[in-house]
């Protein structure tokens, strides 16, 4: 166990410590506090890897787990895993610190909070760590299920626990997707490191299994990223503490399926399929979010539906990146390796100002009551903090300067631009779509943070419609976005350290075989300035016609209600669950009717069918009647007096009639025991004859008196087909079985008994001798029936008193 | 109010000796012939339910005092003691055995374990059927 591992289970077992902390200190100090230090250790932990990562280091450790499955808690360090460790770390210290001051000491249950919330920051950790597949679905489906618990933190609410219920359902759907595509992978290549697959994915891109493989873990990614139609539950997971949306719905969870798709753009990359799904469905999800965005009104779903877009974005771009290694790892095809860093360094901004909205939009809501945009208004004089810190993360959406959303904008025009006059993958064609539709979503985009901010900050104040008198924040809960604010801005003037210590080592991380110096150079000269070029052009007008249509805003945005209620993701999403709750309760309800004549009625029917059938395929009727013994006028005679009582059993009029027939039935077989020279048998079938057409007699003169039926059996087809089925199945196979003996039996063992068991009666020797522990079983069987019997009518006269059905 | 069946009972007290030697015979008979620990079992039992029959229940059991549940329960302790009793012969679970004896009044006798177990099985037997017959007819 390296240090590594311990750092990522340090958050779990720390969980394990929090709802003591809380019992013993909450009265008197936050229980953030306490768990504050763990993400900060951990931050400070991973800092000492980016100077060996980005000099080319890859820091690899074991830890055994199932050896003998080839399942260890391996971990791969490299600079794709540790932009991600760090973010989770870094904003899950601020996202805590924003929690102290924003989750009250009184009134919630803090333990459990901090406790999901450890556990999502571990998983997420030992999701971007494992280089195991297998551990990193582990990881993976803790996240979901820590993100759901969160998501429902407070389940006295209804809305809370639908959002919860959504985003489980469709996460862990694409999860396990996820992993029939793994085990697709591990079969394929036959090991389960990801750092191994890479190496032996060559010889393998041909095979049968590529493509599913490939199709499931996009699945898994697409899901977890919220990408289209998968987006739905993004939004509904705003119901969670703004702490969490800010952690989890922006910075961390749902770019797990980023780091899956990145992480595995070695593997699949290259492909057409590849290229196509990713980078489409990136710009479907991206367009679909920004134009969704501008329709809400809700602060949170506003910024759930921008987060949609931006992770269309970053899925889009590494789709367009991959395009560089369907060329070869050459010279030409480096200059699509911007799209990738593009998609990496926008990861990191997207996190920062991201994180810092969603703590503005909970800091008003703390401070107003109301999220609402149409009940907000003129708080730029009252909260100027807030104002600020919202106009720079605003604006560092907007794509505009001087904030780092700006540089990751203009890296993204290049990369469509690029992607555009692609010779491959027929972008001759479909290749000028790209940078359409990234304008139009990049205007959309640039209307939404506008409205977020001057809808909420300017105009004219409403203290009336708000729920408390507005004033600014305490400063605990504005130092982690004013720290987030500070690094969109930082990062705008020196993208270069980044540029070096993180994204380039994370680029030879997605794209390994760019060993060259030369592939990645743009990283190093990602400057705010680089001349008046198509990129420039591009955003000064989506400045202008983002303004336009804001200005406009109140005259078109009627357009979003042109289209029905119905007509919706969200609508096709509850008519399924729903659709399939019915359908289920309906062929449940069709086929369990409660009565056991119809179950009789499936298991005899399945019977039949299944030996006729097996009988018909595998030409098992053979009637070999060479070696029957011959019939003897005896035996003709009892088997007529078997009919007869058997139809006397089915044809009579009345229960006593049937029950004489069943006793004779049994006196007739009685007799063919003595003539096929059975007396054991005979003597015990007689007596056993005797009581049960006595118990029989017994049952029916205790029948009730109220609707006394003395009609004969009612006729049904169904049963006269399933019950000659039967017969006919059952004749068959013992005439074939009788006919096909395959070898001699071992009765010449027993006739021995003499000898060995010193009993002359052979039957006797079988039973207490030779196979005495089935006599032991059943005497044990029979005396249990009798006190079955006992107890039910013993039981039923004295009345226990507390009657279940009462 | 009973009729007077005094013909059935004086029937009853011969035919009870008759056949319960009848199925102590088929007991013992079992081990070479025809019969065996559940046919004597079950004969024995219809000796109690005839019985039952012919006098009233709580006569019989005054005359008869057996708890036929705790006969079922030896019954079932024996059958399965005989089979423990094979393991301080360091012998696998039910292993029987046999010899032959020569007793003072029946000259040689062959003693097999597995009468013991038939003792077993016609008790559980004996103890079932009367346990099952008796609470019917006490059920009303």
């Amino acid at each position: 166990m390296s240090w590594i591992h311990i750092m990522i289970l340090l958050p779990f077992i720390y969980a394990i410590l929090v709802p003591f902390l809380y019992k013993l200190y909450s009265h008197k100090l936050h229980t953030g506090w306490f768990v504050m230090p763990i993400p900060v250790i951990i931050f400070i932990y991973l800092l000492q890897y980016i100077t060996p990562i980005s000099s080319g280091e890859k820091i690899y450790t074991t830890l055994a787990w199932m050896p003998s499955l080839g399942i260890n808690f391996t971990t791969n360090v490299d600079g794709l895993s540790l932009i991600f460790g760090l973010l989770i770390t870094g904003i899950g210290a601020l996202v805590i610190l924003y929690s102290i001051y924003y989750m009250a000491k009184k009134r919630e249950a803090l333990h459990n909070f901090y406790i999901y919330l450890l556990l999502f920051m571990g998983a997420m950790l030992g999701l971007v760590f494992s280089d195991n597949i297998f551990v990193l679905y582990v990881f993976w489906e803790i996240t979901s299920i820590s993100s759901f618990l969160l998501i429902a933190y407070w389940y006295q609410r209804p809305k809370s626990r639908y959002g919860a219920q959504k985003s489980m359902l469709i996460t862990i759907f694409g999860g396990l997707a996820m992993l029939a595509g793994f085990i697709m992978l591990s079969m394929m290549t036959g090991t389960n490191s990801v750092q191994e697959i890479i190496s032996q994915m060559n010889d393998v891109t041909s095979g049968p299994l590529f493509v599913p493989a490939m199709l499931l873990t996009l699945l898994g990614a697409f899901t977890k990223s919220a990408q289209f139609p998968f987006s739905i539950w993004l939004p509904d997971a705003m119901e969670a503490p703004t702490p969490i949306s800010a952690y989890l719905h922006s910075a961390t969870m749902v770019k797990a399926g980023i780091y899956l798709v990145a992480r595995f753009t070695p593997v699949f990359g290259g492909a057409v399929e590849w290229f196509w799904i990713v980078s489409v469905v990136g710009m479907i999800t991206m367009i679909w979010g920004s134009f969704y965005a501008v329709k809400q009104t809700d602060l949170k779903a506003l910024l759930a539906y921008s987060t949609i877009s931006q992770l269309g974005l970053i899925m889009s771009l590494l789709g367009l990146g991959s395009a560089s290694m369907a060329f070869g790892f050459t010279e030409e095809s480096a200059m699509y390796t911007v799209a990738t860093g593009a998609a990496m360094f926008h990861l990191i901004n997207h996190a920062t100002f991201k994180g810092s909205l969603f703590m503005v939009v909970g800091i008003i809501d703390y401070e107003t009551g109301t999220r609402d945009i149409r009940r907000l208004g003129g708080l730029m004089t009252i909260m100027p903090i807030s104002f600020t810190l919202s106009i720079i993360g605003g604006f560092a959406m907007a794509g505009l300067p001087p904030f780092n959303g700006f540089l990751s904008k203009e890296m993204f025009f290049t990369s469509v631009l690029r992607a555009s006059e692609l010779p491959i993958f027929s972008m001759e064609t479909f290749g000028i779509m790209f940078p359409v539709i990234a304008w139009v979503a990049s205007v959309f985009t640039f209307v939404y943070c506008m409205i977020l901010i001057f809808r909420t900050f300017a105009g004219k104040h409403q203290p009336e419609r708000l729920e408390k008198k507005a004033h600014e924040a305490p400063v605990g809960m504005l130092i982690p976005p004013i720290v987030l604010s500070s690094l969109v801005v930082i990062i705008f003037f020196f993208p270069n350290i980044i540029g070096q210590s993180l994204l380039k080592p994370s680029l030879a991380a997605i794209l390994p075989g760019f060993t060259q110096d030369g592939a990645f150079e743009f990283i190093t000269k990602i400057e705010a300035w680089h001349g008046f070029n198509t990129e420039l052009f591009m955003t000064i007008g989506i400045v202008i016609f983002g303004t336009l249509l804001y200005l406009s805003h109140k005259k078109w945005s009627s357009v979003f209600y042109t289209l029905p209620e119905w007509f919706s993701l969200n609508s096709v999403y509850n008519a399924a669950l729903e659709k399939s709750e019915t359908v289920a309760r309906g062929i449940t309800n069709n086929y369990m009717t409660g009565f056991i004549r119809d179950y009789l009625v499936y298991i005899f029917a399945f019977f039949s069918i299944a030996l006729l059938t097996c009988v018909w395929v595998l030409k098992g009727v053979s009637l070999d009647i060479s070696n029957n013994a011959p019939i003897s006028i005896y035996e003709v005679i009892l088997v007529i007096g078997i009919v007869i009582s058997a139809l006397g059993v089915l044809f009579s009029k009345s229960r006593l009639t049937a029950i004489i027939s069943v006793g004779a039935l049994g006196y007739i077989i009685a007799l063919l025991f003595v003539i096929f020279r059975a007396p054991d048998l005979a003597l015990t079938q007689l007596i056993v004859e005797t009581v049960t057409v006595a118990l029989f007699l017994l049952c029916f003169y205790h029948l009730p008196e109220f609707k006394k039926e003395h009609s004969r059996v009612r006729f049904r087809i169904t049963n006269l087909i399933i019950s000659l089925g039967v017969g006919i199945t059952v004749t068959l196979l013992a005439l074939s079985a009788q006919g096909n003996k395959l070898f001699e039996p071992i009765s010449s063992y027993f006739e021995n008994s003499y000898e060995l068991a010193g009993a002359r009666n052979m039957v006797n020797a079988i039973l207490v001798d030779f196979r005495g522990f089935d006599t032991l079983l059943e005497i044990l069987v029979l005396s249990v029936a009798g006190l079955g019997v006992y107890t039910l009518i013993k039981l039923r006269k004295q009345g226990s008193g507390t009657n279940e059905t009462e | 109010m009973r009729p007077n069946d005094i013909l059935l009972h004086s029937v009853t007290k011969i035919a009870t000796f008759i056949i319960l030697t009848f199925s102590i015979y088929l007991f013992f008979a079992g081990h070479h012939n025809p019969g065996g620990g559940f046919i004597g079992g079950l004969a024995t039992a219809s000796v109690v339910v005839l019985l039952f029959l012919a006098f009233d229940v709580e006569t019989v059991k005054k005359y008869l005092p057996l708890d036929f549940q705790l006969m079922t329960a030896l019954g079932v302790l024996l059958a399965v003691l005989t089979g423990v009793g094979s393991f301080f012969f360091d012998a696998p679970f039910l292993s029987q055995t046999f010899d032959y004896f020569e007793l003072p009044i029946f000259g040689e006798v062959e003693l097999a374990t597995a009468v013991l177990f038939d003792i077993g099985v016609a008790m559980a037997v004996i103890g079932t059927a009367v346990t099952i017959i008796l609470s019917i007819s006490e059920a009303d």
